[in-house]
């Protein structure tokens, strides 16, 4: 890793996201019979079925940068990466390619956990590949609010970047991050009828801190000398703008789209990471356009990656992703909460 | 990365494996979402994104006062199981909602609304 303006290095934690995200500081990533049975309880019940990200009308699509503010049984693979690193020190520029993998499983109705590993490959110029995997993230997080007319969700979650598990060549941590966040998400679709081009605009966002299980870490260089590398608190934080062109499709206006743009929804996010403290300071992170085309069973997406400042790159990457709702894949099996319908 | 074949050769085969189900989203309606219409129209159909279990899909048309105005005979349709249709009066020229709430196949429950106008 590389030393920041302050002659600290930032060992940040892994973004709060579940697929691979590119720290741009530290150089690592951050679901008839039987229809009818269920069906009868399930209308006397007067409950939606609130899976992969719906609140009321509102259809909320995983986004790429930024983590979900649900909890839903799904399956990101892959998650392509790639952007080109600038030289930094004693380091040369570099491509660096992220191939993950991520899932995320309801235990209840609103408790979910997830699991996520990242391959990578980073290949600086002029100099040997390095392959391997990134360190394990594992998270869990519980959704406490839910308003369908508003279209709003809240959860809360912890991320947890498990150190030491990944390989030292590509970076790995060995030390752990957990990062605590709230996540939210709203839709706009309660605004009034003169505004209701804006109803298909809906936010979603986090807010998190990560803490590093160790505050610094000491290595020797090759004359002995000792080289301290500082892991400060970092504030995660991001949100995702997008345009729901199939809310706009089937409850604002018939503009007369059609598959496929009738299910595709763009999407600005912007993913970002503040040291707080231990002699670091300063912001990274990127602006990632791009558009989400979701259908009944997956939904795939692309997003450039454009960073906000020389220390986060200063060349544009891309991420593409294949997402797979479980729940309406296999909604008898795995793709409902273990506990609860 | 060599992780990469065997990995997306399990993702195709995932979408390619026959789905069991998914949400019902609407697709198009007619009158047309947001749409105003110069005749009143006999019934409004809806078209969704997957089969509908018609013991448990409803729809309902609303005026602008709230009040129901349809013939309570929402109903899937025969040959086409992802069209429901709800049949109407003669409206008077106003806006007017339609207020749906279906069960697709799978069990999954979505509903929504749109409005429409009526003019002369």
């Amino acid at each position: 890793m590389k030393p920041d303006v302050c002659g600290c290095r930032i060992g940040g934690s892994r973004p709060l996201k579940r697929r691979a995200i590119i720290n741009t500081k530290n150089r690592r990533s951050i679901a008839t019979p039987l229809a009818l049975a269920i069906g009868s309880s399930l209308i006397l019940s007067a409950e939606t079925a609130a899976a992969h990200g719906v609140a009321g009308k509102r259809f909320f699509p995983a986004t790429l940068a930024t983590d979900d503010p649900f909890v839903a049984d799904e399956l990101s693979l892959p998650t392509l990466e790639s952007r080109r690193m600038p030289a930094s020190g004693d380091e040369a520029a570099m491509r660096e390619t992220g191939f993950a993998i991520d899932v995320s499983k309801r235990i209840t109705e609103n408790l979910g956990i997830g699991f996520g590993a990242t391959y990578k490959v980073l290949a600086p110029d002029g100099g040997d590949t390095q392959r391997g995997f990134d360190n394990l993230a594992a998270s869990i997080k519980y959704k406490f609010y839910q308003n369908d007319e508003r279209e709003t969700i809240l959860s809360a979650g912890v991320d947890w970047d498990i150190g030491g598990s990944g390989s030292k060549r590509v970076g790995a941590e060995s030390f752990s991050t957990l990062t605590p966040a709230l996540f939210f998400g709203r839709g706009f679709g309660d605004l009034p009828e003169s505004m209701k081009f804006i109803r298909p605009l809906a936010v979603t966002g986090l807010v998190g801190i990560g803490i590093p299980t160790r505050s610094s870490t000491i290595s020797r260089g090759d004359e002995g000398e000792a080289d301290v590398e500082r892991h400060p608190h970092t504030l995660q934080w991001g949100f995702a703008v997008q345009y729901s062109l199939p809310y706009l499709q089937s409850f604002v206006q018939d503009v007369g789209l059609r598959e496929p743009f009738s299910r595709m929804i763009p999407v600005v996010e912007v993913a970002l990471s503040t040291a707080l403290d231990r002699g670091a300071s300063g912001t990274t992170g990127t602006v990632n356009p791009g558009i989400v085309w979701a259908g009944s069973y997956a939904q795939l997406a692309v997003e450039a990656v454009v960073p906000v400042n020389n220390r986060s790159g200063n060349r544009v990457g891309w991420i593409a992703q294949l997402h797979f709702f479980l729940d309406d894949l296999f909604p008898t099996t795995i793709g409902r909460p273990i506990f609860g319908r | 990365m060599r992780i990469r074949i065997p990995l997306l050769v399990f993702a195709c085969a995932s979408v390619l494996a026959p789905p069991l189900g998914a949400h019902a989203f609407l697709d198009h309606a007619l009158p047309a979402v947001g749409s105003t219409v110069h005749a009143p129209p006999p019934q409004v159909q809806l078209w969704f994104s997957q089969k509908l279990e018609p013991a448990f899909s409803t729809a309902q048309v609303l005026d602008s006062t709230g009040k129901r105005v349809d013939r309570a005979d929402a109903r899937v349709d025969d040959g086409d199981s992802t069209v429901l249709t709800v049949s109407l009066p003669e409206l008077a020229p106003g806006r007017y909602r339609v207020k749906w709430r279906v069960l697709s196949v799978d069990t999954h429950v979505t509903e929504g609304d749109y409005s429409f106008d009526v003019v002369r």
